[in-house]
């Protein structure tokens, strides 16, 4: 979870990723984002995220991503 | 002979005026509603007394803002298009170009427009565009009006960190709309999926072949650019069989293996520029889309829109690189070396536009117009402009035009054109910034920025979204205690790429 928090920090130094659960939502991140963080996570925790989950639901908060990877690892 | 774009609403809106011309997710408008409501805005900018002025439109995207455009181009004045989400710096410096006396704006942005230091008057789309229609005063207008005139002015980055409106007039785009409808072989079956912006000159791939021909074109929620498969399943649910994306947007379908879920079962035409299309990515859409025609289409917002097309007609292997092809029908491209003289064939020039579409210049900008709109060398008998587009490419052995690079510090990045002086232009305001430098990592598509000075990356990059779009904030920032210098006493670009690359 503290690599992620990293990642997403150094996307957006001004979002408290702890509270937010209105990522996507709120148009906090965007397209460019979406792609730096796929690509991120593929490389840091090496898992390669399916096209079905990239979906707004995983990405609205560090926590729901975090389950995404959790899931992602287990299979 | 049609010397307004107009022309082409009025003279399909009677042949289909129930059929729908522009939509997005959940609104739609018809030609009828189209035609009506932009003659309404037309109208009552009229009586409101503009004429051959800029009117900006300040809304979210939107069919109606599309609706605002066209009326303005009916009162005799030309559009400003300009973005909800441009940070507020930089629409005060397209005020401050413009003085304009007029903004159309919606519910979302009226407020926005009341924080900035602005006089002039403010409509809200809903209220007007139901203005009657004049009819005599509109005949007036475009009995007066010449297609040398302006239709509307669209800002590109800057290297002084000042964008640059380009003014652009009916003849240009009347002749832009019918080449480019010719490549793309548009008709009244064509269904648009539109994703640039329509701040830009992209859109209008969209925007007037929706109205030569009565096709329809829907504006695709910026949103789903981030969700691949609900992208595929918008176009299948919208029959779109034709698109003009940027690549980095046909990227990330492919990339993101959405095809192995869901294929595009429409789509027919898929025209794509702004940037290089890794081959890799390319191949894999052309293998689930084995029958569509695959176009490349390269041009600067100077020349109207597009200029070059290549239609896709060989396999190409990794290491090759898809052609820009040949200009449009009506333009010429010269690739002019050094000393002014055409190069020739395998040699390297800088890729020189001649023809109508080349646009009137920069609005309120003399000495920017003078550098890149200039006689064409070729020609000493008689006044003559063309437009030097900075861009360097070859012919290769077929004759096709090939695009190698930049002569200068302007990039592409997510489909944008950016100049990389404008992003220093910006952080060197910051008051802890002593210098700064922002160089391009063309692999991984990251802008990087040195910088020297006491403030937190953290820091620098909220002051940054505050003053530049979203595309134009560094991916990366390096502080450093000094930066490296040549001989010169210029700042060590090449240095600082090598050290970055390195890493």
């Amino acid at each position: 979870m503290e690599e992620l928090l990293e990642i997403l920090q150094d996307l957006h130094p001004e979002v408290d990723f702890d509270e937010c659960d209105t990522l996507v939502d709120d148009k906090i991140l965007d397209s460019f984002d979406i792609i730096s963080l796929i690509t991120e996570i593929n490389s840091t925790f090496d898992v390669a995220v399916p096209a079905e989950e990239i979906i707004p639901e995983n990405f609205n908060s560090a926590e729901a991503l975090w389950d995404m990877i959790e899931r992602l690892r287990d299979e | 002979m049609q010397t307004n774009v107009l022309e082409y609403l009025e003279n399909i809106v009677d042949k289909v005026p129930d059929k729908v011309a522009y939509a997005n997710e959940k609104d739609e408008l018809t030609f009828r509603q189209v035609y009506d409501r932009s003659r309404g805005i037309g109208s009552l900018l009229l009586h409101e007394g503009y004429t051959r002025e800029p009117v900006v439109v300040f809304m979210a995207k939107h069919p109606n803002s599309i609706v605002a455009f066209y009326g303005v181009i009916y009162s005799g004045c030309y559009y400003v298009p300009i973005d909800e989400e441009m940070p507020k710096h930089r629409i005060g410096l397209i005020f401050q170009s413009l003085q304009p006396r007029a903004i159309i704006c919606d519910d979302v942005t009226e407020p926005v427009v009341r924080e900035f230091d602005y006089q002039g008057a403010v409509y809200k789309y809903a209220d007007i565009c139901g203005t009657p229609e004049d009819t005599e005063a509109l005949a007036a207008v475009r009995d007066a009006q010449l297609d040398i005139d302006p239709i509307y002015i669209v800002f590109t980055s800057g290297s002084t960190g000042v964008p640059k409106g380009v003014v652009a007039c009916h003849r240009s785009v009347i002749d832009y709309i019918e080449q480019l409808s010719s490549v793309l072989k548009c008709d009244e079956n064509t269904i648009f999926g539109n994703q640039t912006p329509l701040y830009f000159d992209a859109c209008l791939k969209e925007l007037y072949p929706t109205l030569k021909f009565g096709a329809t074109a829907y504006l695709i929620p910026k949103n789903l650019f981030m969700f691949p498969i609900k992208l595929v399943e918008f176009l299948n649910e919208k029959k779109i069989n034709t698109i003009c994306w940027v690549v980095s947007a046909l990227t990330m379908i492919s990339a993101f293996k959405a095809f192995d879920k869901v294929r595009p079962e429409y789509l027919h035409t898929v025209a794509f520029g702004s940037e290089v299309f890794p081959i890799k990515q390319f191949n894999i859409w052309r293998e689930v889309l084995p029958n569509a025609r695959f176009i490349n289409l390269y041009g600067p917002t100077e020349a109207t829109g597009m200029s070059c097309y290549y239609e896709v007609d060989r396999e190409f292997g990794l290491d090759d690189v898809i052609p820009i092809g040949r200009p449009f029908h009506n333009t010429q491209i010269l690739l002019l070396g050094e000393d002014g003289r055409q190069v020739r064939d395998g040699e390297v020039g800088e890729i020189c536009i001649r023809g109508t579409a080349v646009t009137l210049g920069y609005y309120h900008n003399p000495e920017k117009t003078s550098e890149c709109f200039v006689q064409n060398p070729l020609n000493s008998a008689y006044p003559e402009i063309i437009y030097r587009t900075g861009d360097l490419a070859r012919y290769n052995e077929r004759h096709e035009l090939i695009f190698l690079s930049r002569k200068d510090y302007q990039i592409k990045h997510m489909g944008h054109r950016i100049e990389l002086g404008e992003i220093e232009a910006i952080v060197n305001q910051h008051d802890e910034i002593k210098t700064s430098c922002a160089i391009f990592d063309d692999d991984k598509k990251k802008i990087v920025l040195y910088y020297v000075g006491d403030v937190e990356k953290a820091a620098l990059i909220t002051f940054l979204k505050s003053k530049l779009p979203r595309y134009m904030i560094p991916n990366v920032l390096e502080q450093l205690e000094a930066m490296p210098h040549t001989a010169n006493g210029k700042i060590d670009r090449n240095l600082l790429k090598k050290k970055y690359l390195e890493k």
